[in-house]
């Protein structure tokens, strides 16, 4: 357990560095700025060009603020995953890895703190955002602290499960130049009900929604933050907070088992084809 | 064009040696192929670069199947999505690519050869761009397909020269930003990452440029995408004249503009950065 813990402690310690020291501290708040407030923004025109600026309507919080939690599924999968094309072929120390006494997976995870410290800037800057120029109405009184701490810690163990299966993934391919986090997670905003509730899905799609753990997770954030908003919308308004919240820790163990069994599979079938050390570029 | 025999050995093999014109394509041929090649030996990228992106889109237009937005918004998003295969390509491919291949340590090569560097660049340009011209393809015929968009093609002379001046002008860009980067370390990477989503937003690539207050939509169309995205909506979608933002006759004269001023600056800033680089000792060093 102490190899575990040094491990992970360490790992996050040099992806900070990674991270955040390769410009000045005001360029790096620029870039942790710009970037998911661009995102948000590109939602908001979107709307507000259909609905004419209506930014009082339920559906705009909705689709507001799964938006920026969202920004965790990117940054948590992007930073455990790109870890090991990063240390593989830009600096070539994923095999020294593998000879040091350390506990694989810990280290990974630990890898991706740094993003999910950004993304956490990055989150709370598009909040208040919206909430100052966008009429997000959040009534900081009204807001259920207890379930949103609870499920935003568990919902980051999930997503670090999820990082770790694409870590292993990331094992037996190449690199692809771009995020393959960002790509996945891309992918998963459809079935997840980020950005608009499930129902609009076609039917044979909903039960893939359904069985994302990350569904659950937005909804108990919107919950505890803009209750009556979000429980207006139908898609999981038979259950209530407990009962969700039972769900995506069931979820989340199925999805810690599948990360371990998928990460150590990978990785043997890595060794076995020599990809521990592979450098590809074209 | 010409070329001219020279001799290692006599008395056993002597090697032809290209030069001028020859040698030139030859070197864009030699970069292009392994970007063409290489990337149909390793098959993921088909999952990760049309099935995943797909994915991505469709969300887009969930969204504005939520809102209750017109149906060519549809089309809009499936196009805008298929376009940003290009985007990534520029930025991850041919801007970053020099430092990337600094890390790899092939840079110093490239510079060492008695090849042009700006042959390096078209090389992985004309490769990036064949290569992911499959990927926008696929996206869009299998977002058109699924969501069934209506197309009313206008004029297909003028779609293929609008995304041909829309392409030499963008990877012309590519260039640019290749040999500016030369002098970037770590910098190059964070900096493609940040220029993704803000060009999503400016470019309109998910929503008509014309929403946008003119003159931050006329700013914006220094990127080639965002008038070439215009131009080509409103070619191919029965309401996309009413939703561009200039005629198409004065979007070509723009783009075409573009491609001159950015093959040249290319070309220019290579030179001074190659140099620059040189004298400084930044290409082969590694900041890390």
């Amino acid at each position: 357990m102490y190899t575990k813990i040094r491990t992970f402690r360490i790992a996050a310690w040099l992806g900070w560095q990674i991270e955040s020291n390769w410009t000045d501290p005001f360029l790096f708040a620029v870039y942790s700025i710009a970037k998911p407030l661009a995102g948000a923004a590109i939602l908001v025109v979107m709307y507000s060009i259909i609905t004419n600026k209506a930014f009082d309507t339920p559906i705009f919080p909705y689709i507001y603020l799964g938006n920026a939690f969202y920004m965790y599924v990117g940054g948590v999968m992007t930073g455990i995953s790109w870890a090991v094309i990063d240390d593989r072929e830009r600096y070539k120390t994923l095999k020294y890895m593998y000879v040091a006494p350390i506990h694989m997976p810990s280290y990974l995870i630990g890898r991706g703190v740094a993003r999910f410290i950004v993304a956490t800037i990055s989150v709370l800057i598009t909040i208040l955002f919206g909430v100052a120029f966008l009429h997000v109405k959040i009534n900081l009184d009204a807001v259920n602290w207890g379930l949103f701490f609870v499920s935003l810690f568990v919902g980051i163990i999930m997503l670090a499960m999820m990082g770790l299966m694409l870590a292993g993934v990331t094992l037996l391919i190449a690199q692809h130049v771009w995020f393959i986090g960002d790509a996945v997670a891309g992918a998963l905003y459809l079935f997840s009900g980020a950005i608009f509730p499930l129902d609009v899905l076609p039917k044979f799609l909903r039960p893939v929604g359904y069985f994302m753990p990350i569904t659950y997770w937005l909804e108990l954030l919107r919950r505890s933050l803009v209750g009556s908003v979000a429980q207006a919308f139908p898609t999981l308004a038979g259950f209530n907070n407990n009962q969700l919240m039972s769900i995506l820790l069931g979820l989340t163990a199925v999805f810690a088992v599948l990360a371990g069994v998928i990460f150590y599979w990978c990785e043997y079938r890595a060794r076995e084809r020599g990809l521990i050390d592979i450098v590809t570029n074209y | 064009m010409k070329s001219e025999q020279w001799t290692v050995d006599s008395n056993q093999w002597a090697v032809e040696k290209n030069s001028g014109l020859k040698f030139f394509l030859q070197t864009v041929i030699a970069r292009a192929y392994p970007r063409i090649i290489g990337q149909q030996r390793e098959k993921s990228w088909m999952f990760f670069d049309i099935f995943l992106p797909l994915l991505a889109v469709s969300a887009y237009v969930f969204v504005y199947r939520a809102i209750g937005a017109p149906e060519e918004y549809v089309g809009f998003v499936v196009m805008g999505g298929a376009m940003t295969a290009f985007w990534m390509n520029v930025l991850w491919s041919m801007s970053s690519q020099l430092y990337w291949e600094k890390e790899m340590g092939n840079l110093a090569l490239y510079i060492m050869a008695p090849n042009s560097m700006m042959a390096i660049l078209l090389g992985m340009a004309l490769g990036g761009m064949v290569a992911t011209l499959l990927r926008a393809l696929a996206i869009t015929l299998l977002g058109s397909w699924i969501f069934d968009i209506p197309y009313a093609v206008v004029s297909f002379g003028q779609l293929f020269l609008v995304f041909m001046l829309a392409m030499v002008a963008l990877y012309g860009m590519g260039m640019l930003f290749a040999s500016l980067f030369l002098l970037l370390s770590r910098e190059a990477w964070h900096l493609s990452n940040l220029a993704q989503e803000p060009v999503y937003l400016f470019s309109g690539f998910y929503f008509p440029i014309k929403s946008f207050n003119f003159w931050v939509a006329m700013s914006a169309s220094i990127i080639p995408l965002t008038l070439g995205l215009d131009a080509m909506r409103q070619l191919v979608f029965p309401s996309g004249a009413a939703l561009g933002f200039l005629s198409i006759p004065v979007e070509m004269g723009i783009l075409s503009g573009l491609c001159v001023v950015f093959l040249t600056a290319a070309k220019l800033l290579l030179a001074y950065m190659e140099k620059l680089a040189i004298r400084e000792g930044r290409l082969t060093e590694s900041r890390r």
